[in-house]
This record gives structure tokens, sequence and C-alpha cells, in this order.
């Protein structure tokens, strides 16, 4: 994190050194703020900052971009395919067309919301594995309140109650593992692992057994006023796609856990914990206190996640909708590197990737795109201290 | 021709990343020497004799082992070639015996059934060790288990594993800094023993008087260059002190009394006389150098007031085990003993981050003994703690966040912080405090010790308090930085504030202290008015030699 800075900083201090005057402290009185030697600004401050996030927080997730991207030639000319003609047909199937791209800013909606859910436990020291399920609890909630409101409800009143819903679910089953993590000191990865089959088969009981209509696994339809509206009613382009104006809500979910993790005490304190729990207990935080209101946040924005799919897109809950959205925020985080704005731009990544393999199923299988989420956070997790490595090498004298 | 160096560096370098540890240091040692390798923190002290050790390869430069050259070896390698590194931390299994800790890597077997089984030869293990032990005084019993030895013990542990394997340079690295002054005082016989049998020693530390006391030569470290060669008998503590910072230090301990030459020479003087608690000690030095203390104590009401306190810790039940004292208005209180006492319990108690099983404590007339960190913090009580990378800083944040850990709550505006006042307040304590560079949006990380020190001690002292906690505050500091916090400390209790001072150094303490009180097992089995305080007084109680009786 802070090598680049210790280099310059040795150098202010050799320097600072030199000029150092032998004043001995009197006793008894209070040492007087020694005059500093005048110190050089130091040059070129901002753009040695510039640098230094791009080197530690950039270039990593794009080197392994690059990798996954190299690995992926290999295993499409194994498939007497030439590269490029599939990679221009997996960006013409995502980012070439308004359908595709709508198709990628739906799935992306999604996964910035379990991508943010990740990193807010991550930044707090917590490993959620449970988003998956979070994500399932919150989407069911929303559909479950819908079907309570009437069916005239407007949506100004409906669609806030809904929004709520999945966030308390997504919550609560997130604040389960934090609180059992507060109280007796279970790992929360264990916990959140376990309940996501326990609240899965829940749901999967609850849908089944008493919300379902006849012949599916989805709960009925909610009244139009609990409906968030599609993009392409104000782009037309979009039509036919799912992208819809949940997406909003993921763009401010993402501006406040920022401000939130950056800008408030609260954020400080989870931070603190997040790096060192026993500094943190030394200035007066609660780390447990703390455990418990990361998780639940955590597990609110995987909840929220739910509305894209069941409010933007069928208006129903449907057993396994999560599909897998959940897990993948752990790749987004990661990727993202615990930043909501990386966060962003990662789970636009991972969209296109998943949207992208659709559209290059005609030329090989669209499980390669599988195998190239595989490599691209395998090579993020190896990338971090690998990159630093190869620019220490690089600048060494 | 003349018999080949033990050791002879030239102009090794090593970075890592951007931080270069070491720029052309070079290093020439003898056979049969005990060379100090001193300099301040992040000199390269450590880089230098990792790379001797085989834990580093140089980027360039040349190292060479009994004339062989032996540039860029490992681990495996130095062993084999009998060079061996006694670290600041010990590596050893605590579930396991000291003898099979000592010869574990290497055990001598024997075969059952006829040879399909080999199996540790456990009798053998202990003989050989018991017979290591004998040889070179290092006095161990081969079959307790290692997590009952003491540090001192543990560390003799650590050094037989080193010679077992055929060490003939032997490296070790702050190694006094967990002992008491007898265990310090039978390391010294064990390493000038071991120099007389041809052995070589380097040892890394800081302390001026261990220097002077102990080695035949010394290598000064400056900012990864070695800066001086100088034999011990030519050279005085003065002298020393300004290779080692590159200016002159006030290396006076008590405040008014700075130590000019003379002085510094009778220092010397008195201690190649011989270890500090036979007559004329170097501690002695510096108290008869220094006067007497200011002593207005008054009869104000006591600052902090701890009642049979009792702690449980990870050792033991009763880690704090009754302790009761009072600290006044400008009052320090050094607390002193052999590390693992119960201090870092007792300190931690006080601060809030430890549950107190029985007792109380009271900060002016305030019962704080059911109050969490923060509100402690909040009637007015500061801590310096003993481990500043774990405890006192988060190192990835911002010397200006930093500068208000454990104050966040002072700093807001509604949820959100306020960055603008976080900006000025350290803008302020920067300068106050003097921390280099002065750049508070640096990560603490980046900072010297001494100076990440300097950013703990302006947020503890930088600000309203009335008792302060300083547990181990020049711990791992270089020489300026210590003058500095001692005249922080000192000034803290001319202005009329309580200072509870926890130190390893019984220097410290008898500098600092107005009262001592030496804590053992979990007790103050002694407290005294500084005047009858001296190491002699205070070594057997701090190992338990006087039983446990409470003196008044």
């Amino acid at each position: 994190m802070s090598e680049r800075r210790a280099a310059s900083d040795e150098d202010e201090r050799e320097r600072g050194a030199g000029t150092e005057q032998g004043t001995p402290y009197a006793s008894g009185t209070l040492p007087a703020p020694s005059p500093l030697p005048a110190e050089s600004p130091l040059p070129r401050r901002s753009t040695r900052d510039a640098r230094r996030a791009f080197e530690e927080g950039v270039l990593p997730p794009l080197v392994a971009l690059l990798v996954a991207l190299v690995a992926g030639d290999f295993l499409i000319l194994a498939y007497g395919q030439s590269p490029g003609a599939v990679y221009r047909l997996l960006l013409d199937g995502t980012w070439g067309n308004a359908y595709g791209f709508g198709q990628v800013l739906y799935k992306a909606t999604t996964l910035v919301f379990t991508g943010l859910a990740v990193s807010i436990g991550l930044r707090g020291g917590l490993f959620n594995i449970g988003a998956e399920s979070q994500l399932a609890a919150g989407g069911f909630a929303a559909a479950a309140l819908g079907l309570l409101l009437p069916a005239g409800a407007p949506a100004l009143l409906a669609i806030p109650l809904c929004v709520l819903a999945a966030a308390a679910a997504g919550g609560a089953v997130g604040a389960v593992p934090g609180v059992l993590k507060a109280r007796f000191g279970a790992h929360e990865v264990i916990v959140t692992i376990m309940l996501n089959f326990i609240v899965l088969a829940l749901l999967n009981w609850v849908v089944a057994a008493k919300l379902h209509v006849p012949e599916t696994l989805h709960t009925p339809e909610m009244p139009a006023g609990a409906a968030v509206p599609r993009l392409s009613a104000l782009l037309p382009a979009f039509h036919g796609s799912a992208a819809n104006f949940t997406i909003l809500l993921a763009l401010a979910a993402a501006a406040a856990a920022g401000w939130y993790l950056f800008r408030t005490r609260r954020g400080y304190e989870l931070r603190a914990v997040g790096l060192q729990p026993e500094a943190a207990e030394y200035g007066g935080v609660n780390v447990p206190g703390v455990w418990t209101r990361a998780m639940a946040l955590s597990g609110l924005l995987a909840g929220l996640g739910g509305i894209n799919y069941v409010l933007g897109y069928k208006h129903y809950y449907e057993d396994g909708f999560a599909g897998g959205a959940g897990f993948l925020g752990i790749a987004v985080a990661l990727v993202g590197r615990n930043h909501p704005w990386g966060v962003v731009l990662a789970a636009l990544f991972f969209a296109t990737l998943s949207q992208g393999g659709l559209a290059i199923h005609a030329l090989v299988p669209k499980q390669i795109v599988e195998v190239l989420q595989g490599i691209v956070i395998l090579a993020v997790a190896v990338s971090v201290p690998e990159v630093r490595r190869i620019l220490r090498g690089r600048r060494t004298p | 021709m003349t018999p080949p160096l033990a050791i002879s560096i030239t102009d090794v370098s090593k970075s890592f990343g951007p931080v270069q540890a070491n720029r052309g240091a070079s290093l020439e040692v003898p056979v049969g020497e005990i060379h100090a390798l001193v300099g301040e923190n992040g000199a390269g002290k450590s880089t230098l004799m990792r790379i001797l050790a085989g834990m580093y390869a140089p980027d360039g430069g040349r190292v060479e082992v009994n004339g062989r050259d032996v540039t860029g070896w490992t681990t495996a390698e130095a062993i084999a070639a009998g060079v061996g590194m006694v670290h600041q931390h010990f590596m050893l299994v605590p579930t396991l015996t000291v003898a099979e800790n000592v010869v574990l890597g290497r055990e001598p077997r024997r075969s059952l059934a006829g040879g399909l089984v080999k199996v540790l030869a456990r009798g053998r293990a202990v003989r050989e060790v018991a017979e290591l032990s004998r040889e070179t005084g290092l006095q161990v019993a081969p079959e307790r288990r290692v997590s009952e030895l003491s540090v001192g013990e543990a560390q003799r542990v650590e050094i037989l594993k080193t010679l077992i394997r055929g060490a003939r340079v032997l490296i070790l690295d702050e190694p006094t800094a967990v002992l008491s002054p007898l265990e310090v005082e039978e390391l010294w016989r064990v390493l000038r023993r071991l120099r007389d049998g041809g052995g070589t020693i380097v040892l890394i530390t800081h302390k001026l008087d261990e220097v002077i006391g102990i080695s035949d030569a010394i290598t000064v470290m400056r900012a990864g260059r070695t800066v001086e060669r100088l034999v011990t008998r030519e050279t005085t503590p003065a002298a020393i002190a300004r290779a080692m910072v590159g200016r002159d230090v006030n290396l006076a301990l008590e405040g008014g009394a700075v130590l000019g030459a003379r002085d510094a020479e009778g220092l010397l003087r008195s201690a190649q006389d011989g270890p500090p608690h036979r007559e004329g000690s170097a501690i002695e030095a510096n108290v008869v150098a220094e006067g007497p203390h200011p002593t207005p104590r008054s009869p104000h009401p006591a600052l902090l007031s701890v009642t049979d306190l009792v702690v449980a810790g990870p050792r033991r039940e009763r880690e704090v085990d009754g302790v009761s004292f009072e600290l006044a208005p400008g009052e320090i209180l050094g607390v002193a003993g052999v590390e693992g006492n119960g201090q870092t319990e007792l300190i931690e108690a006080i601060a809030g981050l430890r549950r107190v099983v029985a007792g109380r404590i009271r900060i002016g007339m305030r019962d704080v003994t059911a109050l969490d960190v923060r509100r402690r913090a909040d009637a007015g009580l500061s801590h310096i703690p003993e481990d500043r990378h774990a405890r006192g800083l988060v190192l990835d944040y911002s010397v200006a966040d930093n500068l208000i850990l454990g104050r966040q709550h002072h700093f807001t505006t509604g949820p959100a912080l306020d960055r603008g006042r976080i900006a000025a307040h350290a803008a302020e304590q920067v300068r106050t405090f003097d921390v280099r560079p002065a750049e508070p949006e640096l990560p603490a990380r980046a900072l010297s010790g001494g100076n990440q020190q300097k950013v703990v001690i302006a947020r503890e002292m930088g600000r309203d308090f009335s008792v302060l906690l300083a547990a181990q505050p020049t711990r791992g500091v270089d020489v300026g930085a210590i003058e500095f916090i001692h005249a922080q400390l000192r000034a803290a209790r001319d202005a009329g504030k309580a200072v509870l001072l926890v130190s390893a150094e019984l220097n410290e303490i008898l500098a600092l202290a107005d009262r001592v009180a030496v804590m053992y097992r979990g007790r103050f089995v002694a407290v005294l008015p500084r005047a009858q305080a001296s190491a002699e007084v205070l070594g057997p109680y701090m190992t338990g030699a006087t039983g446990s009786e409470a003196v008044a």
C-alpha cells in the first residue's frame, strides 16, 4: 500500500536529519514546537498519488483481464475458432447493440448490489458468502409485500414499500451471522454458507407449498403500481431488454456505500475493524457492534438486488431467480477492489461476459465465459501481490 | 598472511520495492570478536544481518564468510556453514520440550521393528542438549515444556538451537529487549565464553550501555549505510550516538543534566568496570549525574486510584492479582518488572480493554470500572499502548486519521466526519510534535518507528487528559525520539498530570519515575520512592528473589 511513499519519506528523513538542530529539551517546560527545517514541498504530489492509485488499484484487475483474455485465446483456438472473431462476436452481442447492452445493464444492476454487499463486509473484515440467500430473501419479501397491496396502489407508495421490504429482509438474513459472531464468535463464513441452504430451502418451500401459481414455481403477479419502469419506456431502443430503472437505485447505493465507508464516523470505524481490530478496540470502537452492523448492511444491499428482478423485470418472485448472482458478487467485489465505483465497473464486466456467452454460443460453447470468469477471479487474487512485485523489480536501481 | 575474516560484507545494497534498506553497507568482523551493529530504527541493521544469514539475497555487493564468497546463499547453506541467527521473535514449538525444540529438524533417531520405523531417540536428544548446555553455560532444563519457560529461558533455547547446528558465527537481533538485568548479565557471560572459544558474534542493538559493556568493536549504520567502524575501548557513548543520529544527542536520562563528554566518559568507565549491579554501574552513573528530583508531592486527591484489581489473562487466571495504588497529580509511577508479569494486563484493564474480575478503578472521583474505552477516554484517560503496530495505529490509515483514533466521535458533523477539522487538527499536531515528514496524508505505515510513536504521543498527549498510561513508550524508537518522548512525559508530570509508566527498561523507569513499583507475578511486590530505588535494590524484586511481601 505504502511502499512508494515510504521511499520518498526515507529521502525526506535523511534530508531532515541533516538539517536537524541538536536542541536539548529543557526539563519542566513543554517542548517548544521546534521550527521545522524548511522542507521543500514534494514535487508533483498529485501526479505521484495518481500514479500510485493507478498502480495499486487499477492495474491489477487490468492485468488479470489481460491474462484471462490470453487464456481465452488458447481455449478458443482449441475449438478451432479464431479468437478475434469470437471476441468480436462477444462485443457485438453485448455493447454492440441496444438490446444486448440493455441486458448487460440489467445483469450488472443485480451484480452491483451483491458486489457492494460483499465489499462492505470485506471492508469490515468479514467474508459474506451469503449474498445469494440475502438476495433471494429480498426479492421474496418485495414480491410478498406486493401481493398484500391493494390492486390500485399508487407507484409512489408501492415501490418504496417493496424496496423497504427487500432491504429489511436482506438485512435480517445478513444480521443473523453478524449477531452470532458478535455473541458467540461463530465464524461468519460457516454461518452464511449454512444460511444459504436454510433460507433458499425455506423460500422454496413457502413458494411451492403456499404461494405459487399452479404449474409454476413463482408467486402471482404484483399489482401494476409496484412495477419499476423499464429503460425502454424512456429510450425505445432498449425494447425487449430487461434493463429498468433499478439501475439508478444501484448507482445511488454505490454512492451511498462510498459515502458511508469513507466519509462517516461509522465507516471510519468499520474500516478500522477490518484493517486492525485491536487498534479499533483501542480506539473505543465496539468491535462486535461493528460486525453486526456490517453484516446487516451487507445483507441489506444484497436484498435490494432482488428489486431488479422482482419489481423491474418479472413482477413476481420465482424460485432460483438469484441464479448465482450472489456468489458472483464475491468476484465482483474482488475485481472491483472493494471500492464502490470499482464494483460498478466490475459488475459491468461480469455482466458483459455473462451476456456475451449467449452471443458466442454459435462458435464456441458458452461455458467458455465461465472459464474466463474463473480465470479473472484467480488472476485478480494472485495479481495483487504479483503486480506489485513486478513493479518493484522494475524500479530497483 | 592474515587469517580470513569471519564476516566480510562489501558494498551490499538491498531494496524492497522503493524502500532502500541497504545502500552500500560494509561490515568486517574478525574471528573471535563480539561485534555490535548499532543504528536507529530503519537504519538497515536487520536487513543486513538477514542477508548474512541467507534470508534475503542482496541486490548488489559481496558477502564473504571465512574468506569464501557466499553472496546470495540460502538459510540452509548458511546454517551448514555455521552461520546462525537468533531472531527477536522466538520460533519455538510451545508444546514440545526444550530438548525436542533444540534438535528439531536434525533429531537423533533410533530404529524400531527391525528398522521399519524410526523414532526420536528422546534420551539421546536430552543428553546432547544437556551436554551442550553445560559446555556453553546456557542453563536450561532439557525436559521442560517450552510453554512453561520464561522469556530468558526461551532465548537460551533459541541460542542452543543455533549452536547445536554447529554455528560459529552467531547473530543476535536485539536479544535483551525482553530480559531482566540478571538475565542480560548471564547472556553476556555466555557470549563472552563463546567468543573466547573462537566464536564470532554480531549483536544488533540500539542500547548504548550494552554496546559499551559487551562489544569489542562497533559498526554504526545510518539510512542503510555503514557510516563508522569503532573500537569499543577507544570510543564514547556520545560518539556512538552522534554517529547513529548524525548530530549531537542529549544523553541525559534525567532532565536538566546534559551529559557532556566528561560524563559520558564516566559512564563508559563505570560500565567497563563491570555489570550494572556491581558498584559504579552505568545506571548509577546517570543517577548520580542528575541531582535531586523535584518532589512537589502535595496532598491533592488522587487522579487515578486502583483498588484490589484482579484481571484474568491468557496464561493465568489472576494475571493481575490484587493490585492497589494511587496516583497523585504531578506524579510518575514507574512499574518495573520483567515482561509478562501482568504489566500489560494491568494497563489494558485500566484502559478498559480487558475485563476486570474484581476491584475498582477511579479516575478522579469517578468510578470508571464499568465504563467502556471511549467513556474512559472522555473521562480524561490517555493511553500510549505498548504495541503501536497492533493497537496504537491503524497502519494503513493516514497520519491525520490516526490522530483522531479514539476521538473520532468528536470530529463529526452529524454522521459524517468533519474532514476540514481533521485536517486542521492533524496539521497542528504534526507541527507541535514534530512528526516527520510533516505530511498528514501519508499512511502511518510509511513513517519510521520513532515518528509513528510521535503520532501516538501527539494524539494521546495533545489533548485534555488527567491520567496517562504510558506502556513501553520508547520501545523500538531511536535515541532522538527517546529524548523527545521523555521530555514530553516530564512535561506532562510538571503540568500536574498523573502518569503510570510501564517499561521493560529499568533505566527509563529510574530516569523518569517519582515512585517505582515492581510487578512480579501479577502483584506489586515493592513500591519505593525513587530515592530508594536502584538496579541493585529492584533487581531481586523483579526476579522474585525476595518472596512476595509487599514493601511500603
